[in-house]
This record gives structure tokens, sequence and C-alpha cells, in this order.
């Protein structure tokens, strides 16, 4: 059969020339690995791989929208818990043949809906790190884990490292107090053993034994200055630890309350055939030939991965690496990440629990509680599909008055639109752009609000979703989730930023402009630096100086002699940080907008006020101001709906800390489409009523702007 | 106005230098991250570098792709496209829109203003995918053009509002003087008003260069290929969820941020002059 195949290949050369392109997101070392084995296989086979690195940020939506519209490569490397919604959604093909040489836990992985899909290239699991300066012998089990940290904490040092807060490093310690998410009976967050596990997890950070608020940033610090005795992350930590420490990976140890070992989740990372490629065949010849046994090799020997294909570990170059092999045996002892996407929703509520524990606002048995309650709204099962005639007629019918209405009115006016026919000339190119590529967008966007999305399957389910969201149908009012309370923090926050904004870009404006005033560029120039840098790299910096334990501004605070601040862990505090931040990189615009107006202001009529005897408060309050203030308002209209979406900041300062507490409505929207089982259509239904909020806003201002300028 | 006492001038010389430092602080933390050898995230409060090393921006310039081309090369020369074409394309469309709003009250022009200021309100969370599929069916995506066209088209508003504002204040008396002696519409805009019309000119390039030059949420969504990638995208893939690569990530940083503040140094005269998104007048 194969040999037919061929042949007809062959005669038919075009269908082979093709080439077969492959996705990936892999970087550095696993990337040169891959790259020089697609060489070779490319040497001496017919088909032509082409590869193309995509970065991992949005690697999978990606996916998701180029594979159904046939933009998709034919092969992508993909971790496997993508699974549970690539196949329903039809995005993947399954295997054709069975799997071998692999460990059943890893073809246990791939398995979804009585098939196997893709071909697995390695695993990755968490696994222990340990500084074999401070520790020589590896703690087995956590009672010797806890004596060796204690040790170390005497010495004035972290004991072990590693992202407490974050449920893919708490979940070893779930699993082994036998509090894993996923068991028989489905997914359940609050469960006997995990409160064990929580209640384990505080007691560490309690006695000091692990540091507070730990950042993969501040884990991958402390042990490359020699802080850290032991870290728990997974094998891309290699390529962060400084070459001068002398590092040894082993197994996590055994949960010593149960005798059972804390085990990681597993991620399987395997090379997938879309189901839309038009060459199935050689994709999966080229994927076979990349997970058998000597690409295998050359991956983990080049690339550092722990490849899943077992024979490639009897290579003694493998079976005698010390890293390697312990990974291997790592991940004898894991469990497989599920493919249910329900899982993927429980991630936000756990972590929201397991912070309030760390940060003592709750016990664990509380906190889990109230996580599996938050779990059980977010993924509950979709409302029921509304008729969409009514709504279709409705629709047609507001969209015919509109037009009779537009017409209308060009009808009455069409002398003077004849006679200003060259205006809308002028206008065109810009109102054409903008209909295209701004209106249009928006309205299908808005469009969405009236489906629900499960799992790549659409419902029409027409208004259901705002009578959810505006009667907060699923949590009290006051519930950090709540539209209403979400709203309120949303406008204090746009009023804050933008009084603070004005304030002192006003003030600096008027400093800067002092005629005597030397080096006033420099001042200038410098003064504007924030607003030329993006907004995303300033606010990760601004997040590490905010660090509890670490972070620059506590470190001021002590130098003068303050109580250093838990930034994170207050409303009121996260607030802060967030608006520090954001007026930190907002003040320069209304600066030189301020700057700009104060050359429109003519000189002698302050000189005038200062003759009358004024003093400087007084001429700026009676004479400038009054002057400044409709040169300003644009610019505040404009900044203050900037500011009621600026995602950035939220997302990556506070991140909605504590409890979601610091979310803005943009924030929530985001967290409903991505990170609580993509909910896209609820979503959308935000975005509407922030445009709504927004259109309100701007009438209001409109009466201002008219009453100003009259 | 004449200088203050000695004592005054000291004391806003104090303030204006504590506040620069201020605004300094984390500008310099990056550029410590990015000279410090190392992949780590810096939480060390002073911002002088204790050992220097150009090994991360050797790292991030030196990029190549798989036949061995200049990586980095290509995807500067992106951004710098993407950026051209979209501050060309937002002044032409801008300043015309503008002009016309300025000088002409045609019927709906009140209506398209404030419809241009609706748009700044639309939230991008549900605008990507319908202008991924938008692209797509114009044959658009993974195009440097598509990109810039999108990029345009969210700079349009601002930069509108702020060249109206511009020509309100340019006095009509002007033109109305050269359209006596004959020339038409187009040659009275392009030989009186556009001259005048510079500092706000800069302002709206400047505006829109810096909104394609910093953007990378479209950019990753809509391009494919590693050779069409901007630099945004390109730094935003040092941030990976498996661990992240801090000095790479800072040293392109300040290369993604050193072109902008040479704008800024260069045009600041302007950018005062002509940023009047002020003085509208309804």
């Amino acid at each position: 059969m194969m040999m037919i195949w061929a042949i007809f290949l062959s005669l038919f050369g075009s269908a082979a020339a093709a080439d077969v392109t492959l996705w990936h997101a892999y970087r550095g070392a696993e990337r040169d690995a891959l790259e020089s084995l697609v060489e070779q296989y490319n040497a001496s086979h017919s088909a032509t791989v082409l590869t193309r690195a995509v970065p991992y940020d949005g690697f999978n939506s990606k996916l998701e929208a180029a594979i159904p519209r046939g933009n998709g490569p034919d092969l992508f490397i993909a971790a496997h818990e993508r699974l549970g919604t690539w196949v329903p959604s039809g995005l993947v093909e399954p295997n054709a043949t069975a799997l071998a040489d692999v460990h059943p836990i890893v073809e246990q992985a791939l398995f979804h809906d009585a098939a196997v899909y893709g071909y697995p290239l390695a695993v990755k699991t968490l696994a222990l790190f340990v500084n074999t300066d401070l520790v020589a012998e590896p703690p087995t089990t956590t009672d010797a884990l806890v004596a060796v940290a204690e040790r170390e904490r005497e010495a004035g040092r972290i004991g072990l490292a590693y992202q407490a807060t974050e449920p893919y490093f708490h979940a070893p310690w779930m699993h082994g107090f036998d509090g894993a998410l996923l068991q028989d009976d489905g997914i359940d967050l609050h469960r006997p053993g995990a409160v064990e596990a929580l209640a384990f997890a505080h007691g560490l950070l309690k006695s000091g034994l692990v540091p507070e608020e730990p950042t993969g940033a501040l884990v991958t610090q402390l042990f490359n200055d020699g802080m850290a005795a032991m870290v728990i992350n997974g094998p891309w930590f290699l390529g962060e630890v400084d070459p001068t420490i002398p590092v040894r990976v082993v197994p996590l140890p055994t949960v010593s309350a149960t005798g059972k070992p804390a085990s990681p989740y597993l991620t399987v990372e395997a090379i997938q055939v879309s189901a839309h490629s038009t060459q199935k065949a050689e994709a999966r010849a080229f994927a076979s030939w990349l997970v058998s046994t000597d690409p295998a090799i050359e991956r983990a020997i080049k690339g550092r991965q722990t490849v899943a294909t077992l024979s490639a570990h009897q290579d003694p170059r493998i079976a005698e690496d010390p890293i390697l092999s312990a990974f291997q045996r790592q991940m004898e002892q894991s469990h497989p990440m599920a493919t249910d996407p329900a899982l993927a929703a429980s991630w936000e509520p756990l972590a929201r629990g397991i912070r309030r524990v760390m940060r003592d606002a709750a016990t664990p048995d509380e906190a889990l509680a109230a996580a599996q309650t938050e779990f059980e709204i977010v993924t509950r099962p979709p409302p029921p599909p509304t008729n969409p005639l009514p709504y279709a007629l409705i629709a047609g019918a507001i969209l015919l008055l509109a037009i009779g209405y537009v017409a209308r009115s060009a009808w009455q006016a069409r002398r003077q639109i004849r006679a200003d026919a060259h205006a809308y000339r002028w206008v065109a190119p810009a109102a054409i752009a903008m209909g295209t590529l701004v209106i249009v967008p928006f309205v299908v966007g808005a469009g969405v609000s009236l489906f629900a999305h499960r799992d790549g399957s659409w419902t029409f389910v027409g208004l259901t979703h705002f009578f959810d969201i505006l009667f907060a149908r699923d949590w009290p009012l006051s519930s950090a989730l709540s539209f209403w309370f979400t709203l309120i923090v949303t406008v204090a926050w746009t009023a804050a930023n933008v009084f603070l904004h004005v304030g002192i870009g006003v003030a600096l404006a008027m400093f800067l402009r002092a005629p005597w005033l030397q080096l006033k560029g420099v001042y200038r120039v410098l003064l504007i630096l924030p607003w030329a840098i993006p907004n995303y790299i300033t606010a990760l910096i601004w997040k590490g100086m905010f660090h509890r334990q670490f972070g620059a501004i506590n470190g001021l605070l002590d130098w003068v002699g303050l109580e250093p601040i838990s930034w994170f862990s207050q409303f009121s505090t996260a607030f802060a940080a967030n608006l520090i931040t954001n007026t930190w990189l907002g003040f320069p615009f209304m600066m030189v907008v301020t700057l700009g107006a104060l050359q429109a202001i003519p000189g002698d009529l302050e000189e005038a006020a200062s003759i009358d005897g004024a003093n400087g408060w007084q001429r700026f309050r009676h004479v400038t101001w009054p002057m400044l203030q409709p040169a300003l308002l644009p610019a505040v209209i404009l900044g203050s709906i900037w500011t009621f979406n600026m995602f950035n900041i939220i997302y990556l300062v506070s991140s909605g800390e504590p409890d979601g507490g610091t979310e803005i409505l943009i924030s929530e929207a985001y967290r409903w489409a991505f990170t609580r089982g993509h909910r896209y259509g609820y979503a959308a239904a935000y975005a509407v009523l922030i445009f709504g909020v927004l259109l309100l806003y701007s009438k209001m201002t409109d009466r201002l702007l008219a009453r100003r300028v009259a | 106005m004449n200088a203050p006492s000695l004592p005054r001038q000291v004391l806003t010389h104090a303030f204006l230098v504590l506040t620069t430092i201020a605004v300094l602080y984390p500008v310099l933390w990056v550029l410590k991250m990015a000279l410090t050898p190392g992949q780590a995230f810096s939480l060390d409060p002073n911002p002088i570098p204790s050992a220097v090393t150009l090994e991360h921006f050797v790292g991030v310039v030196g990029t190549q792709d798989g036949s061995g081309g200049w990586l980095f090369g290509r995807q500067m020369a992106n951004s710098l496209l993407v950026a051209a074409v979209t501050s060309s394309i937002g002044i032409g469309l801008a300043t015309t829109a503008g002009y016309a709003m300025s000088r002409w009250n045609f019927p709906g022009r009140d209506a398209g203003l404030r419809i241009f200021l609706i748009t700044q309100m639309f939230p991008g969370v549900v605008m990507a995918i319908p202008l991924y599929i938008l692209l797509d069916e114009m044959g658009l995506l993974d195009s440097l053009l598509g990109l810039s066209l999108v990029y345009a088209t969210t700079a349009i508003p601002f930069c509108t509002w702020n060249m109206k504002g511009f020509f309100d204040t340019i006095p009509v008396e002007l033109e109305e003087a050269a359209r006596m002696d004959g020339a038409d519409r187009w040659t009275t805009f392009r030989h009186i008003i556009l001259p005048l019309a510079r500092p706000a000119l800069v302002v709206t390039g400047l505006f829109s260069f810096m909104t394609a030059w910093n953007e990378f949420i479209l950019a990753a969504t809509f391009m494919n290929d590693e050779q069409s990638f901007t630099l945004p995208v390109v730094l935003q893939s040092y941030v990976g969820d498996y661990g992240t690569e801090w000095g790479h990530f800072a040293a392109g940083s300040v290369i993604v941020s050193v072109p902008v503040m040479l704008l800024f140094f260069a045009l600041q005269k302007h950018l005062v002059a002509g940023l009047t998104a002020g003085s509208v007048k309804g």
C-alpha cells in the first residue's frame, strides 16, 4: 500500500512538492535542535518541512483562528492540555497508528475521546533544584525538606523558593495529600486533602521557609544570589540559573503525612497534525520520524529536552545525564494535566483561594469552599438557546429606521449637501478607513455578545448575558465579580488618574515655563520619557518595585524608617500601586498639552495681575487656570477614555489583587474571554457595556464642552 | 517677569531635579537589567549595575533566521516600515479630514467628529477576531500593509481632532486672500495651510508612529512569519510562560525606546506647539 502511494506521489509530483509547515514556540537550545533536525530531514526526503517560530503568547489563540480558515500549519507543537478544546472543535487529526516506545502515562495524556492525538516529543514537569553548596543531601521527604529549610533559615537564607501562590506550583502538594482537583467524581476544589495541602503550604510560608509574594523572577534571583537553598521549578529554569551555582535536580519529596509522593502536573509536548492539513501523509511521516529514537536522542542532548521516546533513554549519554534522568524519574511520578476545559476554569478560583490563605485572610477550609462556589458559577452551563427570529426582526426594524432617519436628514439638507460636496470628498478617505477597519469589526464583535460560547460551539442566547451581568444574577452586588462593583472601581480609577495627571502635568508645566529657568529643555525631555517607553515594559518594572520583601519602594520606606507595606494584600494599597504606576505613565501627556496651551496665554494679563498685587497662587487661580481650562478639557476627555480602558497596567501590576478587587471592566472582560473557559459572548457583552458607559460619559461632557466654549 | 530671588531659583531647581530623579528611576532600572549579565529580574533597589556587559544587546541584535540572514535587522526594518506607512496614512487621512471639519460646516460634520471620538471607546478585546477575519477576506493577513492600515485607523481619531484643533487657530483670511487670487482649494491647502500647520503635522505623525511602533497584540495575531514580525512581538517572545529572558527583554526594550526618545528630543519644540487637541472649538 505504501509503495502504491509512493508511486502515486511521484507521478503527481506537484502534490508532494508542496511544503509541510510546522509552527512551534520553541526558543534557545530546543529551537536549535529542532531546526537542525528539520534540515537533516529535508536533505534526505522529498517533502520539505518549513518551521515557523510563533511567540508563545497567543500561540493557541492564533492556531484557533488560523486553522479553521485554512491559514494554519500542517503541523504544530503544543502542550496536550488544549486537546479538550481542539478535538471537539475539529482542529486536530487523530493518529492513524498506535503510539509505541512511550511511557503509558504519556499515552494516557494524549488519549482523548477514544483516540490518541499527536506524537509526543517531550515531557515537562516540576522537580526539586538544589544548590549543592548549601544542601549536600537533597531531602526525600517533606519532613526532611522542612528540617533542611529550617537550618537554612537559621543561616539567614531562604530554605525553599517556589511560586507558592500559583496553582501549578502548589499542585504537587495537593496530589501528595490526595487532594487532586480532578478525580473520578469530577472536579472539586474543596477536598479534605486539598485543605491539608494548603495548610501545609501556608505553614511553610508562615514559618519563613518560603519567600513572600514569590514571583518567578524572585525565585530565580534568590537562587542565583545563593540566597535560596532549594527551588521547585521546571526544566526551563536551567536556562536561568547562574552557571557558577552548583545545581542538582531530584524528584520532589514524599509527603511525610501520607507517604505519597508530591507529584507535579505532567505536560506532554506533542507534534499535532492539523485536521485542515492538505498533506496529512507527509505531515505524519515527518512527525513520526521526529519522535523516533535517533532524532529523540539529538533533541535530548542538543535541546536538553526530557524526550518522551523511551528507547532514547537507553542511550548512555542520556541515562547517565543527572538532570535528564532526574526529570525522567519525576515523570513516572506525575499527574498528566487533564484535557477537560473545565479544569482551566478552575485555576483562577483556586489561585485566589491560595492567595487569600497565604495573606491570612481566610483559613484553608473557608478559602477552598469559596473557590469551589466560584468555580461552579464560572462553569455553569450556558443559558438555554433563544429563538433568534424576534431579535432579527427588531434589529432589522432598527436598521431600517436608522437608514430612514439618515436618508430623511440628507434629503432635507440636500441643497447644502450639494453645496458642500467638496467637503465630503476631503473627509471620505478617513471615513471609509474608519468604517471598514473600526466600525465593522466592532459591530461584529458586539454581535458576538448575543451568543454563548462553550468549547468551540456557539448558541444564540439573545440578551441573556446582559441581564445576567446587569442584575448580578450569579453573585451579590458587593462581590468583586459583580459588574456594578467593578464599575465603581473603574470610575474611581479613572477619576483619580485624570486628577493626578492633570494636577502634576499642570504643576510641572507652570514650573517649566518660567522664562529665567536654565536647562529647561533637559528637564522637559527627561520628564517626557515615561511617555516614550512602551507601557508594558514599565508596568513590569513597577510591579517588581512594589514587591513586599525585595521591592525598591519598601526598601525606600524602610530607609526613612517606615514599616514595609504588603502592597497587593489590601485593596487600598493595591489600588494605590496601580495608580502610582499609571500616574507616572500619564502625566507627561498632560504636561505637554499644558505647555502648549500656556503659550497661547498672553503674558501681559498675568503681569497686570501681578501689578495689582496678586501673589503667585492668586495669579494662577484667577488668571491662568480659567484660560487653561478650555484647552485642557478635550485632552481630559480623551485621557479619561484611555484610562478607563487601560488594560495593561491593571493586568500587569496588581492583576486584580486582592481577590479581583482592583480589576477594572476591561480586564474583567479579558478574564471572561481568556481565563474563565473562553466565554467570548459574555466578554463581548462586557465590552458593549463598557462602550455604553463611555458613551453616556461623552454625552455628559458634551454639555460641559458646549458651555465652556460658548 | 523678572527672575525671582536666588533661594527661590535654587528651590525650583531642587524640586525639578527631585521629580526628574523619581521619574527616571524605573528607566534606570531597565538599563541596569539590560547591562547586567544573566537573565534574572533585578529586585535590588540600587539602579546602578554592579557588572556591565553588552551580551544582551549582542544577543538581541544578533539573531539570525534559519538561512543565516540577519533576522533582527529584518524585524527592525519591518517595524520602521510599518511605523512609517502608518504615519503617512495617518497624516494623510487625518489632515484632509481635519481640514474639512475645521473649515466647512457641512451636514453630518458634528456627527462625524462625535463618531471619531466614540471609536476611541471601543474596547480592543472584542475587535481582534473580527479584524482577523476581515483582513483575511481582504487578503491582507500576514502583510505589513494590512497591519499598517489597522494601526492608522486606531490613530486617525486623535490625529483628526488634533489637526482640526490646529487648523481652527489659523485665520481663514489667509486662504480667502489666496482664493481671491484664483488658487483652488487644494492649492491653498497645499501651499498656505500645510506649511503653517507643521507643528501639528509633527505631533500627528509622532502619535501615529508611536501607535504602530509599540503595539504587539494585534501584530502577534496577524503576522505568522518571524520574517514579518515587528520588534514589540519579538520583545514579547522573550517573556514566555515558562521562564523569562529578562536581560534580553530589557535590552530589547532599550533598543525599542531609543528611537522614540530621539524623536521626542528632536521634535520637542513642535510637540509643545502642535499638541492642540486643546483649542478645539466645538
